[in-house]
């Protein structure tokens, strides 16, 4: 197999895309309905039933959370998302009306109305599906094209229900796609630093420059002093099971997903990485009056944390196997489990499996990786989107706002 | 063909079964390719095997890194896991179910 002429090809690819008023690329053109308490929750999931291309995130609180409603701005003004809706009861914290009003000044058309100025759940329910199919005619009308390529990607890559394999093989194949990434001008991006336990210096090591290092050890400190305050190290029954035993031993293979390319630098939740290349996402609490709050509870939490940040594609490596999926931005299931790939083929798109039992090498599993993101960026649903997943998870969390002037939003 | 375990660095003193296996000789892969090792007990696939015996108190290395120290003297050939290595840093760890990874500290609040 000629594998040099493949790569070139494989990086040349180009596909087309939706061009937003900002500059950026998505690869969906969505309808997204945001609900801003628990209570409108019913009503804002009855207004995207049945419609494939409208999208449901929410907050559950009453009381509103400034790091929960910067993520869900930068969910609403992803570049997957052409038009929003935004729903409330009536009586809590976090204002519909302010977020529609953010969304516009973006370019994008948006809505919003309070349930209880019209007229309880159904006529609610039909006064939404009729926003709804308004604005998607609008936004399939108006959206401008645009050819995208790697060069206009952000991919996120986040692991959950890790074994044995996923430091072997599911995390390696991503780094190896993510090199591919990063030198043919994209971006990518990966969290989880509560996964990096144990390895400041082989981090530090890898930083791009001074301001990078600096940033890596803070992000590195961070995370270890908030695992020791709320005595929880990220790993879990299944990833023992699995035959991980320690969270150094779970850090290194997590971090193999990172690839071999520089550290850019560290960026914050809701915003996006200021230039091309390789990022880590801090989706750490930073320390505030309520200490660190809960841990970091679940996959579906970072992968919304890793969308906000831009990613118009997100890979999610599992050994042990895990049938979620995400709402705007497509995820992509590998494993390094090729048991696992076959008992939940109906879940997986990639098995990376095959890099252990010398089937493919590594380079040739990160070439057919990045063959698959294209596919999915032209439109192709990868699994979890065909099964229908959006889980989503915004919860109660602090961080603190970074001034205008601060790093990427400089 | 026999069962494998995987060796990611020289250095290391563990590997990782990429097949099930409950004893006897099984296959390197990875690094030190082409050797062999005689497994004392069962050990399932993704879980660890030593590769050396290792001292109570002496480093687990794996990815040619540490993860965690010997809670016990670790014979070749041996499963590596929750009832014979443990975290530098997690405390929690070592007190889960060997075999599930279920915790046991929170069995109280299950009535």
């Amino acid at each position: 197999m000629s594998e040099i002429r493949d790569v070139q090809s494989i990086i040349r690819s180009e596909w087309s895309g939706f061009l937003r008023s900002d500059g950026r690329k998505g690869i969906r053109n969505l309808v997204l309905v945001i609900y801003t308490v628990e209570c409108a929750q019913h009503v804002a999931h009855a207004i995207a039933a049945n419609e494939e291309d409208v999208h449901v995130i929410g907050f559950p609180g009453c009381y509103d959370n400034a790091y929960a409603i910067r993520l869900m701005l930068a969910l609403a003004r992803h570049p997957n998302v052409g038009a929003v809706l935004s729903v409330g009861l009536g009586c809590e914290y976090t204002q519909p009306e302010r977020i529609a009003d953010v969304v516009r000044s973006s370019g994008r058309p948006a809505e919003w109305f309070f349930i209880q100025q019209s007229g309880g759940t159904r006529s609610s329910v039909a006064k939404g599906k009729e926003i709804v199919s308004r604005l998607r005619e609008q936004i399939r009308r108006e959206t401008p094209r645009a050819p995208m390529s790697f060069s206009d990607l952000i991919v996120g890559c986040e692991c959950g229900g890790s074994d044995g394999t996923s430091g072997l093989a599911g995390n390696p194949t991503v780094g190896a796609f993510f090199d591919l990434l990063v030198d043919a001008g994209g971006t990518a991006i990966f969290e989880e630093t509560v996964e990096m336990i144990g390895l400041r210096q082989h981090m530090i090591s890898r930083a791009a420059n001074d301001e990078a290092k600096s940033q890596v050890a803070a992000a590195y400190d961070k995370a270890e002093r908030y695992c020791r305050s709320v005595r929880q190290w990220s790993v879990s029954p299944g990833n023992f099971a699995g035959g991980l035993t320690t969270i150094e031993e779970k850090s290194l293979g997590a971090f193999a997903k990172s690839g071999t390319r520089p550290i850019q630098g560290v960026f914050r939740v809701a915003e996006p990485p200021c230039r091309p290349g390789l990022w880590i996402l801090d989706s750490v609490p930073d320390d505030h009056f309520m200490q660190f709050g809960y841990t970091n509870p679940n996959d579906t939490e970072g992968i919304m944390d890793l969308i906000s940040a831009g990613s118009q594609i997100v890979l999610f490596v599992t050994g042990r196997g895990s049938v979620i999926g995400s709402p705007i931005a497509p995820l992509i299931k590998v494993t390094g489990n090729s048991a696992t790939f076959r008992a939940m083929e109906e879940d997986m798109d990639f098995d990376a499996g095959r890099v252990l039992t010398g089937e493919i090498t590594l380079t040739e599993a990160g070439h057919e990786l990045a063959e698959l993101v294209v596919r999915v960026a032209k439109c192709e649903p990868s699994k979890p989107e065909r099964l229908g997943h959006r889980e989503y998870f915004i919860m109660y969390k602090h961080q603190n706002t970074p001034g205008l002037a601060e790093g990427c939003r400089a | 063909m026999k069962p494998r375990c995987f060796v990611i660095q020289p250095q290391d003193n563990v590997a990782t079964m990429i097949d099930d296996v409950d004893s006897g000789a099984i296959q390197i892969v990875g690094a030190g390719a082409g050797q062999e090792i005689v497994v004392t007990e069962k050990i399932l696939h993704s879980h660890k095997i030593a590769l050396r015996d290792i001292a109570s108190g002496e480093a687990v290395i794996k990815f040619g890194v540490r993860i965690g120290h010997a809670t016990q003297a670790i014979r070749r050939g041996a499963w590596v896991h929750l009832h014979n290595l443990a975290s530098d840093l997690d405390e929690r760890s070592s007190t889960l179910d060997l075999h599930s990874g279920a915790p046991t500290d929170t069995s109280s609040a299950y009535v």
